[in-house]
């Protein structure tokens, strides 16, 4: 069903993809000619980052935020981890958050900032309101705003002039994406997670493979993940290329919604479940490309290079620049070993770590901290690496506090942090030193991403949680008195 | 975004070819967090120097800058476009420029018109004859005139309509502003809104 009180576009009455619906159902106009089409935007997500000249644009032609209650700021890219009541050191960092504090109370812009319970990582944080819901569209000038797309939202990365151009007018003039279909079936087993299968799904269609597409997950191991799962997924879209990736709403997605401070209540929620029941993709709808994964053969990812596309197994070892045919892939391959300092054949599991990063917007969500948690708890994290936990916002860190994740993290032996991007990054001051290695729940393993010279092994939660055990790669099975049961993140119990 | 017919202003000689994005504004200016209050990032590099054009008398307030070819080469930063408009410039004319440069000067409102290397010479010539001396450019004719001279320039229609119109990127949308308030007046009242809650 479509827009039913639509008096602009008809819709053709044919099988469509949930990207599709979202699609069609924000047309503003219909563009011709080869004209992109004007699209309506339900939520505007604003950060430090990225926001400073747009609102300058707007006070430079004396434009207003037309819809200040479509739009939400938050501080998460620059802000500090630990004493967060003092001023920031850096000035760059100070200066962008004291210019967004600026910007908003000038614009009256609803801003959450350092120290308020709903800062964090703007990723975190729209989810966590109730205000990511199914059928909408979602942009924020940061490309890891495919997060969003785990409810069934059409949600992507836009540049500086697009957020002034959304913040003057709503919408914006787009041409139509692609759609990709990744299916993945079956069951997987303990310990895999979500972040596993996205670091698979990347390693199978490349960093280039999803460019031009909005990607839309399925498939009974997609249906069987929890929400934080699905986030987790949709997050790493754009590590594949493509600007979007969606999960079909389902019951599970209307769980998690109900109740929170944002989400639709009384009639308001029934209307919006009856058409959020409509956005799954119709049977017989085409897609423009499509991929399977089996969810039964896979096991724990980790990265081994500087992309996210550069990954294996954990069981397995370093491969050589001679298992690549593409002759670009192969001296992508020799630069990727040279700086992360690797020789081809070394099993995975024998590379010790200096460092482990448990957070950013791919895995800081109150279950990714309990998968974490379920692992350390008890034990001692390995001699001479330090670790570090960052709630992805203030309120999951509340939330952690409450049941006592705090206390496990530091008897670990591991850092308790404040929430924001952190070593995700590094624009803060949590970085790695040169030559440091890192085992990081983050989503991406740029030459440098973490700290200059740092190297970053993309891992899921519970990886992360064993390597801070022994020191080296390593998944909960390979713990000598390996758990037999621990919360598997991003999978419903 | 202002509307562009014509403008009249004194016309400055900038006798290099390639002048591409790092020298228009250099890499240091870029972490500003501002879009505007370029003006002392135009050409800072040349500007260094007291015998630097701009720095001279008649043309501290050229407002038309007349350039060798090739203006704009190098890296896509809108920056370079903000640092010409906030020092005062309002056209440039060249015998070519980068593409880039060109699509984000006609956003910005900056007239970029292509002159032939023989009318750029004969413009140079008289601006050296008379320095200071002023020059009219007429969007509707596509005409630059000095003294007695009068040059036609290109421009492509499409980026004309804009600046005759004054429409930047936000200013084109708005042109959709019934759709767009007939489209927020059926939103259905689920979707999210920001404002707190009670
Ligand atoms: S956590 Fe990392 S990837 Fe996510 S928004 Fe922050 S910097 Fe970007």
């Amino acid at each position: 069903m479509s827009n039913p009180t639509s008096d602009v576009v008809r819709i053709p009455d044919r099988p469509r993809t949930l990207a599709e619906k979202v699609w069609e159902d924000h047309l503003v106009v219909k563009g011709e000619d080869g004209q992109p089409d004007l699209i309506y935007i339900d939520l505007h997500l604003v950060h430090e980052v990225t926001s400073p000249q747009a609102f300058d644009g707007l006070r430079a032609e004396g434009r207003p935020v037309r819809r200040l209650d479509l739009t939400i700021a938050t501080e998460d890219h620059n802000t500090p981890t630990l004493d967060i009541d003092k001023p920031i050191a850096d000035p760059t960092s100070r200066i962008q958050i004291e210019t967004l504090r600026r910007n908003a109370e000038e614009f009256g812009v609803r801003l959450h900032s350092l120290g308020d319970k709903e800062q964090g990582i703007v990723h975190v944080v729209g989810p966590q309101l109730g205000l990511t819901m199914p059928g909408i569209t979602v942009v924020c000038g940061d490309s890891h705003t495919s997060t969003h797309g785990a409810f069934g939202a059409m949600a992507f990365g836009i540049g500086t002039s697009e957020v002034e151009h959304v913040l003057a007018t709503q919408t914006l003039p787009l041409k139509p994406f692609k759609t990709m279909a990744i299916t993945v079936e079956g069951q997987l087993k303990p310990g895999v997670t979500a972040k596993d299968i996205i670091l698979a799904v990347i390693a199978r269609i490349g960093t280039g493979g999803g460019q031009g597409y909005v990607l839309e997950y399925r498939g009974s191991a997609i249906r069987s993940l929890s929400m934080e799962g699905r986030m987790t997924i949709c997050n790493m879209s754009i590590e594949a290329g493509a600007r979007a990736g969606m999960v079909a709403p389902d019951e599970t997605t209307f769980e998690y919604l109900r109740g929170r401070p944002h989400a639709p209540k009384g009639q308001d929620w029934d209307d919006a479940v009856a058409y959020w029941r409509t956005l799954p993709t119709d049977e017989g709808a085409a897609f423009d490309a499509e991929v399977f994964i089996d969810a039964d053969e896979l096991e724990p990812f980790v990265t081994w290079g500087t992309n996210p596309g550069q990954g294996v197994s954990l069981s397995d070892a370093v491969p050589s620049p001679s298992d690549f045919e593409d002759p670009n892939e192969r001296a992508a391959a020799e630069r990727a070993l040279e700086y992360m300092d690797l020789k081809p054949g070394t099993p995975m599991k024998e590379i010790p770590v200096d460092a482990v990063f448990m957070g950013s917007c791919t895995n800081s969500r109150i279950e990714d901290l309990r998968a974490f948690a379920s692992i350390i708890k008890g034990r001692k994290k390995a001699d001479g690496v330090r670790v570090m936990v960052v709630p992805g916002s203030a309120r999951v860190r509340l939330e952690a506090e409450a049941e006592g994740i705090d206390k496990i993290v530091t008897d670990f032996g591991a850092e308790w942090r404040f929430a924001g991007c952190s070593m995700c990054l590094g624009m803060n001051p949590d970085q790695l030193a040169p030559g440091e290695r890192c085992a990081s729940t983050s989503n991406r393993n740029f030459e440098g991403r973490q700290g200059k010279g740092g190297r970053t092994h993309l891992v899921s939660p519970l990886v992360a949680a064993a390597t801070a055990i022994r020191g080296t790669l390593a998944s909960p099975a390979d713990l000598a008195d390996a758990p037999t049961e621990f919360a598997s993140t991003g999978v419903e119990a | 975004m202002e509307k562009f017919t014509t403008h009249t202003g004194v016309a400055a000689p900038l006798k290099r070819s390639n002048v591409d994005t790092d020298q228009i504004i250099p890499a240091v200016y870029l972490k500003r967090v501002t879009k505007t209050g370029f003006d002392d990032a135009l050409f800072a590099g040349w500007r260094q120097d007291p015998g630097f054009m701009l720095n001279q008398e008649p043309y501290r307030d050229a407002s038309i800058l007349l350039a060798g070819p090739d203006f704009g080469t190098g890296s896509s930063r809108e920056h370079a476009v903000w640092a010409l408009r906030d020092y005062g410039f309002k056209v440039v004319l060249s015998p070519r420029f980068a593409d880039i440069f060109r699509g984000n000067s006609g956003k910005q409102g900056l007239l970029t018109g292509v002159i032939s290397e023989e009318d750029l010479e004969r413009f140079w010539a008289a601006m050296d004859a008379q320095p200071g001396v002023e020059m009219t450019v007429d969007l509707t004719t596509r005409t630059a005139t000095l003294g007695d001279f009068t040059a036609g320039f290109e421009i492509d229609d499409y980026t004309r309509w804009r600046l005759l119109e004054g429409l930047d990127d936000i200013g084109l949308t708005l042109r959709n502003e019934e759709k767009i308030a007939q489209f927020e007046a059926r939103r259905e009242a689920w979707r999210p809104r920001t404002t707190p809650v009670p």
